[in-house]
């Protein structure tokens, strides 16, 4: 599964870090790193930690009707 | 009719053409596609890859959390479009209305959306950046390459230029127990974005997490052993240092290059557009069937003079990308403008940095929240009397309200008491920006004054 | 603008069952003076800036002396420092540092995360209590012993000394509350909130000495042995601290809890979807909180500098209320505020705060009501409320029902 989190939103509530330590670490107070590709089995998780973003800052693919992977196709149609 | 009825047809069965699939590349598609867009949409990008994020590449992935293949974006939703990834775009017939590809292709538009961002800007001396260890740091590819090597535990790393990327690259080099020497050309770290006193901060983080932080000083050379392989660097002040890896940060060049015989009011600063991300051409006459979005534009802020802004910023990516797909298949009443408020964020020495506004259009600055000491703070910039810009070090959670004070404009120095407010922040100093027409690792958002076009380019019209 | 006496409309037991008419007045004007005395806010955004407003203090000794006058008096113990509830920034900031390092990232990132079995634990347990029962109050039953056992395992207070502090705790959760009696009334009430606070000062500093002789795997042995960059807190700071906690960890998530199976109760429909998709659980509660926090308002607040906000002033050393239920149900903020829509999108709701003093254990309790909402209605066969509206308790501020008499005509396994 893949997601993104707007850094720019994040204010650094750490919920995420809470529900889905798997996926979500601080790293200091404040700064999140985050795992885009986090393995599936961590999906309840990673799904409860962006409900429970405070700024609904986590996109998650799936989530609000978002395709669960759709794939490029990375074409060379000439 | 006519009108609203050619906007129809585009609606329905136009083709859009999207140069650039990186993050404002697909957000733009998939806000085409949000808003109704049922023609023809193809996305051409030089990279093999699917649209990937960028900033965990100097960070999770640099300290091995995260594979560098693994930042592949979440698609927001189903974007039914002709990729072509892998393939260049090597030039613009305005006229024919018609991209020409590297293979040779060429596909038309009714409609083109320019998203090729920004490109690391490469160590000036080309035989010195062969030399195997040298690297730079914006692509995939990239970060992989750089994370091997990393992995494989050098002696000591030499990153060159400390801003945001370069001092990030420091910051993970420490984490995984690697020596690193920066060495910075201005007089801090991160002092073309946020000026001499913010930047003593980021020197005593540095300095504290034990790198070898070397300020006021140039790599003039880059030595290699006889099989190609990097072994010392020399600096400016006659001293060299022994280093297997090199990490040239040295900002970003703008992808415009490919532009360069169109017509378009493209280069080296970027490509210039109106608010509502419509390219100008080199006369300064916006055009219509030409948009622009992302790191790659130039456009016009309200709060900032109506100066051109170019920012290399991941929000301003997605906003810019929405508005300028929107337009794409909007009347022009119907059209909006792009006014995002510059912010960008940094996470480097266990220290989440984040700034609001043009920080580098200062001239004073004034602790308002924490302390310096504590490198807990918020400080607030200000220009002409008015707070223009803020930074927060671990006190995030008091940004916006700043934010809103430089959207309307609010007196600096603040008149107002704030919680933690400490004897530091009575009075306003100096912010300490550098000249600006010193060169420098780049600040992440540069004001580039007034004009459509940018002098450094000369139009060479078309060969027919 | 002075308004007539809406303060005393909102701590009024009458409005107490439904008090949302009453802010839908209220945020007529977004920010009022009330005849009393405060600024009471009731606007989303205008709560939401002022959460995110370094000009906005939480100490009551910035209150101007008039504003301070009018503020009833809480039994503060004098000799315990106020808990970081009550301070800004940079004390505020040290000392929530210093709590969250024994429960949460960065660096104790599991231990909410690892409790989730032991949730699951006590949720089945409770519930099989209900067994050859037709009625339960799920107040008593349920919702005040779950959150209890879990923050009593969390900080390492022994169970069995429950019944000594349950009554210590429900006296200073009253004391929040801001109804005025006659002077007498207050005095007296003054003595026993004064009283319950030493009693659970000295129980908890006896507990914290014995834990910092023989520390387990608690957060009270961690909060005494533990040494960061911020030091250690202070003997005192950590009897305050453990209090707060322990209080903050019974009085809010009960009603919580209860407030979801109310709504639930109220609107079958979305009962029988979380019966069929647990999943919903996790958004429901985010609307729950938006719908009815259990922490109904903010008071006392105060202001460094004079405020301008939707056209008023509010002048420094004001005394400031937050309506965050208000503000939840503002129609500028959300679409179609008063229903409940379990899955709302962009559901950024002022439920547990924002800002700096933001719902310390909003992360425990969300997953407490996630638990317990699911496995309540998944077990019990049919259930239906026996009186509408429940019995409130007085408190106007955390706001809950004081019994919720639930009848069922069996339990599922």
């Amino acid at each position: 599964m893949r997601l993104v989190v707007d850094l720019n939103r994040c204010q650094g509530y750490a919920q995420c870090a809470f529900l889905a330590p798997e996926a979500f670490t601080m790293h200091g107070d404040e700064a999140l790193m985050y795992d885009p590709q986090p393995d599936d089995a961590q999906r309840g998780n990673v799904l409860r930690a962006a409900q429970a973003c405070p700024v609904k800052a986590i996109t998650v693919e799936g989530m609000n009707g978002a395709p669960a992977a759709e794939k490029a196709g990375a074409s060379h149609v000439g | 009719m006519s009108v609203d009825g050619s906007l129809d047809r585009l609606r329905r069965e136009g083709h859009i053409v999207i140069v650039g699939a990186s993050l404002a590349g697909l957000r733009a598609a998939e806000t085409l596609r949000d808003e109704g867009f049922t023609g023809a949409l193809t996305i051409v990008g030089d990279e093999p890859h699917e649209p990937y994020d960028r900033p965990p590449l100097s960070k999770q992935v640099l300290l091995g959390r995260v594979p560098a293949d693994h930042t592949t974006l979440p698609r927001r939703r189903e974007v039914d479009a002709q990729w072509r990834l892998g393939v260049a775009a090597t030039g613009l017939d305005m006229a024919a209305k018609r991209v020409h590809l590297a293979d040779g292709a060429a596909v038309e538009y009714d409609r083109l959306l320019i998203t090729t961002g920004v490109r690391a800007r490469p160590w000036p001396h080309e035989l010195e950046a062969d030399l195997d260890g040298v690297f730079v740091l914006r692509t995939s590819d990239d970060a992989a390459g750089l994370h091997h090597r990393l992995s494989a535990g050098p002696r000591r790393v030499l990153v060159i230029g400390a801003g945001f990327t370069g001092s990030e690259i420091a910051s993970a080099c420490r984490e995984r127990g690697l020596d690193v020497t920066v060495a910075e050309r201005g007089s801090a770290p991160l002092v073309g974005a946020l000026g001499g006193v913010v930047g003593e901060v980021a020197a005593t983080l540095q300095r504290e997490a034990g790198v070898d932080l070397r300020c006021g000083i140039m790599v003039t050379g880059l030595e290699g052993d006889s099989a190609g392989r990097l072994r010392r660097a020399h600096l400016s002040d006659g001293s060299s240092v022994e280093v297997e890896v090199a990490v040239v940060c040295l900002g970003a060049t703008r992808n415009t290059e490919w532009l360069a015989s169109s017509g378009l009011g493209a280069g080296p600063r970027g490509i210039a557009c109106d608010a509502g991300c419509r390219a100008f051409d080199v006369r300064g006459i916006v055009t219509d069937d030409v948009f622009v979005a992302g790191d790659v534009a130039r456009s016009p802020h309200p709060l900032f003079g109506y100066q051109f802004l170019s920012l290399e910023h991941w929000g301003n990516a997605v906003e810019q990308a929405e508005t300028a797909a929107h337009n794409m298949i909007s009347s022009s009443t119907d059209r909006r403008p792009h006014v995002w408020t510059p912010s960008f964020w940094s996470a480097q020495f266990g220290m989440n940095i984040k700034s609001v506004g043009v920080p580098p259009m200062a001239d004073e600055i004034i602790v308002t929240q924490g302390s310096l000491a504590e490198r807990r703070f918020t400080a607030v910039y200000g220009y002409q009397g008015r707070v223009i810009a803020a930074v927060t070090f671990d006190q995030a959670k008091w940004l916006e309200f700043y934010q809103q004070q430089i959207e309307r404009a609010a007196p600096f120095p603040p008149e107002f008491t704030t919680v933690d407010r400490r004897p530091e922040g009575m009075h306003p100093v100096p912010a300490g920006f550098p000249d600006p027409s010193l060169p420098s690792h780049g600040p992440t958002v540069t004001l580039s004054g007034h004009s459509p076009s940018d002098r450094r380019i000369s139009f060479t019209p078309l060969s027919a | 603008m002075t308004s007539v006496a809406l303060l005393r409309q909102i701590t009024d037991y009458a409005n107490r069952a439904d008090p949302y008419p009453l802010y839908a007045e209220l945020r007529k004007t977004p920010v009022v003076r009330d005849e009393d005395g405060p600024y009471l806010v009731s606007t989303y955004w205008e709560i939401h800036h002022l959460l995110h407003d370094p000009r906005v203090s939480s100490d009551i000794r910035n209150l101007n002396p008039e504003a301070a006058a009018m503020t009833p008096a809480q039994g503060e113990d004098p000799n315990l420092p106020p808990t970081f509830l009550k301070l800004d920034p940079p004390e505020h900031d040290r000392l929530r540092r210093l709590t969250m390092r024994p429960f949460g990232p960065p660096h104790t990132p599991r231990r909410v995360y690892e409790m989730r079995g032991e949730l699951g634990e006590i949720v089945s347990g409770l519930i099989d209590g209900f067994q050859g029962k037709q009625q339960i109050d799920l107040v008593d039953d349920f919702s005040y012993p779950f959150p209890v056992s879990v923050i009593c395992r969390l900080l390492g207070i022994p169970r069995e000394d429950e019944p000594r502090f349950h009554a210590w705790a429900d006296t200073l959760a009253a004391s929040i509350d801001p109804v005025r009696g006659s002077a007498e009334d207050q005095e007296a009430q003054l003595q026993t909130v004064r009283q319950a606070r030493a009693d659970l000062a000295a129980y908890l500093a006896g507990l914290i000495e014995e834990r910092s002789r023989s520390p387990r795997d608690d957060m009270l042995s961690a909060m005494a042995t533990g040494h960061g960059p911020d030091g250690q807190m202070s003997p005192v700071e950590m009897v305050s601290t453990a209090a707060l906690l322990l209080i903050a960890g019974h009085e809010t998530t009960v009603n919580l809890i209860t407030n979801g199976m109310l709504t639930l109760l109220r609107n079958p429909d979305v009962l029988q979807r979380l019966r069929d998709d647990p999943d919903l659980a996790v958004p429901l509660v985010e609307e729950l909180l938006r719908f009815e926090p259990p922490v109904q308002l903010l008071p006392q607040k105060t202001t460094l500098a004079d405020i301008d906000i939707a056209g008023t002033t509010i002048p420094k050393g004001a005394s400031l209320w937050l309506v965050l239920a208000s503000g939840n149900r503002d129609p500028q903020r959300f679409l179609d505020p008063d229903r409940f829509i379990p899955d709302r999108p962009d559901n950024q709701h002022l439920g547990f705060s924002s800002g700096v003093h933001n719902c310390f254990g909003a992360p425990l309790a969300r997953l407490e009501a996630q638990f317990a909402l699911t496995e309540l209605v998944r077990r019990l066969d049919n259930p239906r409320l026996v009186q509408d509206p429940p019995p409130y308790r007085q408190n106007a501020v955390l706001r809950g029902p004081r019994h919720l008499g639930i009848t069922f005509d069996g339990l599922k396994p």
